[in-house]
């Protein structure tokens, strides 16, 4: 039950590039990543995708689908309407390499600036403890396939270059809400969430959210908690006037103690 | 020539996946300059489809549990031929290697006492299975991903490796791609982003590229899995034991067509799961095989208290080693009892509520629901085998991880030896943290003792370059899309779950016109991110790798495990003593038989 | 004129179109600038016009408390404390409380952003704006303040459930009596409450600072409560808007005159 896809296929490097026509023989059943790989096999042997999985669990095959940020693997070709052309385009926050591969050293580079996690020491018996509720949360965040469509979609940098430097995106704001939340971890990295990875950049529109492949809740259930843990540490006046009066702002952040259960 | 860019590491680990990465930290812990070479971004490997768990005797759910009982387990599951002492410090070091895991930040599913919570898997004897949902492999990649990026180790990715370059080695055996040299140097690649060449200089080379699986057409593995490993180190003089055992992941997506061979965890089964045929009918009761007879139940009612109460049943049937239930459907469906795609039922649904369905298996039900319109809370699977997985590997030193090649390592699916004929479920994520650690630690010990470093010859640079650029050399030559198609036709066919001397036959005829083929592959573009070209560079080892398969699986005239001949149906004492070695000679492989090590008495008294 | 930045930017694909989307992206925006908009004329109105905004037994919730000595008798069941300084509608002094609360509310944040500042429009459709500092600078980093406007509205929650409760009176005075008016001033108060209770800070302050739930187990449970009704949020917060809208104008009517609140015993 095969049938002709029309398809609109982004072709070029960083000098230059145009959207190129491809009509390609597709099955039922099938996504937009068979379409590009039997353009490859067929038609354009050089064609430039990135992919590895093909069951979204890598994260690796993140294109842009009639605009909008979505893992090509995923998107099924019966979402589209009969003789609907789809347009296939690189990710459009970060710089191109060649057709739809761009390159996203950006967020490697975040991920290192992120502190790592830094556990309370192991038990004398040698195994942690840890119950299933305390871990669920941070579990949510973990299964973040690093797709970076969150990364992408955000108009923070999106929409902004010379905001890379000071943004560290949903991404890694799952990052740090995992850590935050971690029972183990010891370090308080909230300071470092305003400072460093500019959460105060975020205006909560959500669209990362919207485009997360694995449905994680990242603007409810990581961006804003770390809002809120940002406001206590730095913006609450009464928590503000606590700290100066009990001088806990003398220590270095990540030195900061935490109080039991805070 | 222009100058080309290089970089030196006391230790290259070759491959970004958990073996890979966990040799990177333990070379890194052990004082080396540790560099990272890897296909893809980081993160991405395969490893990131390990759904079950990771297989270590901790004893948090059954304190029956031991390494004694896990070691006996995986040498029961491999039929005997996997090499002891590395299945003994396998099962040793695994419950380690998980709890270290947590200290860099993974969190498991817990016990109600806190403890890592342990899951049900085909083959083992106890619930051993540390796991997150079913999600285990993400939770492992990530977690060494970040304690590696946290150590500020180098990584190279999207960077290939297509030779592997030895101290002494020359350009004259630049038309056979065979090295002669002494002790590792080095290795050679380019990067796919923009093509140019990248040597790096290294006296410890860590092999941790994973396996063969697309060398046929159902497959749960990705492009990366084209045998690299295994190649470069025939290329290198290194042996490869036990090719003829390929496991047939006996669950893996039927339908759609383009989701075919897509993995269906074997937590599925392991949390209730049941395979029926078109009839109806709990075909595994029908397969239960002599050797495992004592341990299996033999009616639906024991297989379903056994969930509840393990000390006094036996367990289902569906939880055989895989091999065993692969070759069943594959069966069922010979006999027409498959279902209407070619496959048969697996079946939750009927047996599990839809919330804990959710809860225990995100992931499957995400899948099924995304890419096949299949709610599994509500109706079976379409399930059928899918090449998952080669037993086969660099034969190493069980405690160091070293080849016959001095310098030269393998970690993970890359080497061989530890799973026998068949590896069980959460048996390789295991493997890949018990083994990278060791070879990594070694490397780097290894590395510091050298006290000179191995040099690396101009001429053998630029004849290895030449060798990759060749495609772009050739006009109007095959393509290198339809080769690899119709090398894993061939192989599937062929050489695929069950195997016959003729078919075997034909296959290595046709591989020697395959040779002939990839001489003449050409590409269009330029350098610059060119998958074509990229692969016509992998068929090179796709199509060595698939030689050692068949000629292994010629020479082996039994059935034992991931390998199941035709004519022999039997397995055979005699081969049970034997493993396999494959060798380059030439431009050919070659297929010795050795015997297995001798393992020592306290340790087979287990199996009285 | 400055380089071009975001998509524009010389290193990425060279696509000029601003959004390749093909679906209406643009309803979502525009509808809630609508809505919002609307209510914002109306609420203005009805705030300045100082007039019909209580008959016995109801106060409408726009007016509640009335505290000024400009209030009509009867309707400043707080007393007129704040004397009469206060030069506008006694609404204005009280509207700030649930204005602040709903201006920094982590929902309403995304809906006015995307819809009147266009920050973005749509997910993946480009932004007009050459500069952006997101909440870092004042005013935009006084959000951060959310919960102080939670806390007041907590406050002002309890008072118009105090007028829920009056509602229960006949017009005389007697207790024990229903009308319409009484049921719509009840889902008003419920409405706004649940609204208020499912807030992203309420969320983190009933349990969700923690660390560790297992060794709270009450406001883990309580966390777990707000969680579900901070997952309709959205919902919560467009339903108590329109209401707190509709219950004003039956009001508006009944006090009026124009409609007559039918009673039920």
């Amino acid at each position: 039950m095969g049938y002709d896809l029309d398809m609109k296929v982004w072709r070029g490097d960083a000098s230059g590039g145009e959207l190129v026509d491809f009509t390609v023989e597709v099955e039922e059943g099938e996504v937009v990543l068979d379409a590009l790989h039997r353009i490859q096999a067929t038609q354009a042997g050089d064609l430039a995708v990135r992919w590895n999985c093909k069951a979204g669990k890598c994260g690796s095959c993140s294109t842009e689908i009639n605009g909008k940020p979505r893992l090509a693997c995923m998107t099924r070709l019966s979402t589209f309407e009969e003789g609907e052309t789809v347009t296939v385009t690189p990710l459009r926050a970060f710089p191109v390499v060649r057709d739809l591969v761009t390159d996203v050293s950006y967020n490697y580079k975040v991920a290192e600036k992120v502190p790592p996690f830094a556990p309370e020491p192991r038990p004398a018996d040698g195994a942690y403890r840890m119950q299933q509720v305390d871990v669920e949360r941070g579990q949510e965040f973990r299964k973040c396939i690093e797709c970076f469509l969150c990364q992408t979609v955000c108009h923070v940098i999106r929409d902004h270059e010379e905001n890379k430097p000071s943004f560290a995106g949903p991404r890694f704001f799952l990052r740090y809400a995992e850590l935050e939340m971690h029972p183990l971890d010891t370090n308080d990295r909230r300071e470092l969430a305003r400072e460093q990875a500019g959460i105060g950049l975020c205006n909560i529109t959500k669209c990362c959210t919207e485009v997360c492949p694995e449905g994680i809740k990242i603007t409810d259930n990581a961006i804003i908690p770390m809002k809120e843990r940002v406001a206590d540490r730095s913006y609450d006046p009464v928590t503000w006037l606590g700290r100066k009066i009990f001088r806990r702002d003398q220590l270095p952040d990540a030195q900061v103690p935490r109080t039991p259960g805070d | 020539m222009t100058e080309i860019e290089r970089h030196s590491f006391d230790v290259l680990v070759v491959g970004a996946g958990g073996a890979g990465l966990r040799a990177a930290i333990a070379a890194h812990d052990a004082g080396a300059r540790v560099g990272i070479v890897c296909k893809s971004l980081l993160g991405k490997a395969h490893t990131v489809m390990a759904e079950g768990g990771i297989a270590a005797a901790m004893g948090n759910v059954w304190q029956e549990d031991n390494w004694k009982v896990h070691f006996r387990d995986t040498m029961r599951g491999g039929k005997m031929l996997n090499h002891w002492r590395m299945a003994q410090l396998h099962a040793q070091e695994a419950p380690d290697r998980v709890r270290e895991l947590e200290e860099w930040g993974a969190l498991f599913d817990r016990t109600p006492d806190g403890l890592i919570s342990q899951r049900d898997f085909g083959g083992h004897r106890y619930a051993r299975l540390a796991h997150v949902g079913d999600r285990t492999g993400l939770e492992l990649i990530r977690t060494l991903q970040q304690r590696a990026v946290a150590l500020g180790i180098d990584v190279f990715m999207e960077c290939t490796v297509t030779e592997l370059v030895k101290d002494g080695d020359t350009a004259t055996s630049t038309d056979k791609r065979v090295s002669a040299g002494g002790r590792i140097a080095g290795a050679f690649g380019y990067w796919r982003e923009s093509g140019r060449f990248v040597l790096f200089e290294a006296p410890s080379v860590v092999l941790a590229t994973g396996g063969i699986g697309k060398s046929y057409k159902v497959t749960s593995n990705s492009w990366e899995y084209t045998g690299d490993g295994h190649a470069l180190a025939l290329q290198s003089g290194a042996s490869l034991v036990n090719m003829e055992f390929v496991q047939f992941h006996p669950t893996g997506m039927v339908w759609p067509p383009s989701v075919k061979g897509i993995l269906v965890t074997e937590s599925v089964r392991g949390d209730g799961g049941v395979l029926r045929n078109s009839e109806g009918r709990r075909f595994m009761f029908d397969y239960i095989p002599e050797f495992f007879k004592a341990e299996t139940a033999d009616s639906e009612d024991e297989a379903d208290r056994w969930y509840e109460d393990k000390t006094n049943n036996r367990r289902p049937p569906e939880l055989l080693p895989r091999d065993e239930v692969a070759r069943a459907i594959n069966a069922e469906v010979k006999a027409g009892r498959g279902s209407p795609h070619g496959g048969v039922f697996l079946d939750i649904a009927s047996r599990r509520t839809p919330e804990y369905i959710r809860r225990r298996l995100p992931s499957m039900y995400h899948q099924f629901k995304e890419l096949a319109d299949v709610d599994i809370t509500a109706e079976p699977m379409e399930v059928g085998p899918t090449c998952h997985y080669v037993m086969g590997g660099v034969a190493v030193d069980p405690d160091t991880g070293e080849s016959a090649v001095p310098g030269l390592y393998a970690a993970g699916e890359v080497a061989g030896g530890m799973h026998g004929a068949n590896r069980l479920g959460g048996n390789s994520l295991s493997d890949l943290l018990v083994f990278g650690r060791r070879t990594g630690l070694n490397a780097a010990y290894a590395a510091a003792r050298l006290a000179t470093r191995p040099s690396i010859d101009d001429d053998v640079v630029r004849a290895a370059s030449e060798r990759a650029l060749a495609p772009f050399g050739i006009e109007g030559g095959e393509n290198p899309y339809g080769v690899q198609q119709d090398l894993q036709e061939v192989m599937h066919n062929l050489v695929g779950i069950i195997r016959r001397e003729d078919e075997m036959r034909q296959a290595l005829d046709d591989l020697t016109k395959f040779k002939e083929r990839i001489g003449r592959l050409s590409v269009e573009g330029h350098r610059q991110y060119n998958p074509g070209w990229h692969l016509a560079i992998d068929l090179h080892n796709m199509l060595l790798v698939s030689e050692c398969i068949a000629r292994a699986a010629l020479e082996r005239t039994e059935s034992r495990g991931g390998h199941t001949r035709d004519d022999f149906p039997a397995t055979d004492d005699a081969w049970g003593r034997l493993n396999l070695h494959c060798r380059l000679d030439g431009d050919d492989v070659a297929v010795t038989r050795e015997p297995l090590p001798e393992m020592p008495d306290e340790l087979r008294e287990l199996f009285g | 004129m400055a380089a071009p930045t975001g998509t524009q930017s010389p290193t990425r694909a060279r696509i000029t179109a601003r959004s390749l989307r093909t679906d209406r992206w643009w309803v979502y925006p525009s509808f809630t600038a609508l809505v919002l908009l609307a209510f914002v004329v109306y609420a203005t109105y009805r705030a300045f016009v100082g007039e019909h905004y209580f008959i016995e037994p109801y106060l409408t919730p726009l007016y509640s408390p009335c505290v000024t000595t400009e209030c009509v008798e009867g309707s400043a069941h707080l007393g007129t404390w704040v004397g009469d300084w206060w030069p506008l509608s006694p609404a204005v002094l009280i509207l700030i409380i649930p204005l602040s609360l709903r201006l920094t509310c982590y929902y309403y944040r995304k809906a006015y952003y995307r819809s009147f500042w266009m920050s973005p429009p749509a997910c993946a459709v480009a932004e007009p704006h050459r500069r952006y500092t997101g909440e870092t600078r004042f005013p935009l980093i006084l959000q951060n303040i959310h919960r102080y406007a939670l806390y007041l509205a907590l406050a002002y929650n309890v008072l118009l459930t105090y007028d829920a409760v009056m509602s229960f009176k006949s017009p005389e005075g007697e207790w024990g009596h229903m009308g319409l008016g009484s049921l719509i001033l009840v889902v008003n108060a419920v409405l706004l409450g649940l609204y208020s209770l499912s807030c992203h800070s309420c969320r983190h302050i009933i349990g969700g600072r923690l660390r560790s739930f297992s060794k709270h187990p009450v406001r883990y449970r309580a966390w777990g409560m707000v969680s579900v009704l901070n997952g309709r949020h959205a919902q919560l917060a467009w339903a108590s808007l329109v209401w707190v809208a509709f219950t004003d104008f039956y009001i508006w009517m009944v006090a009026s005159g124009t409609w007559s609140d039918p009673r039920f015993f």
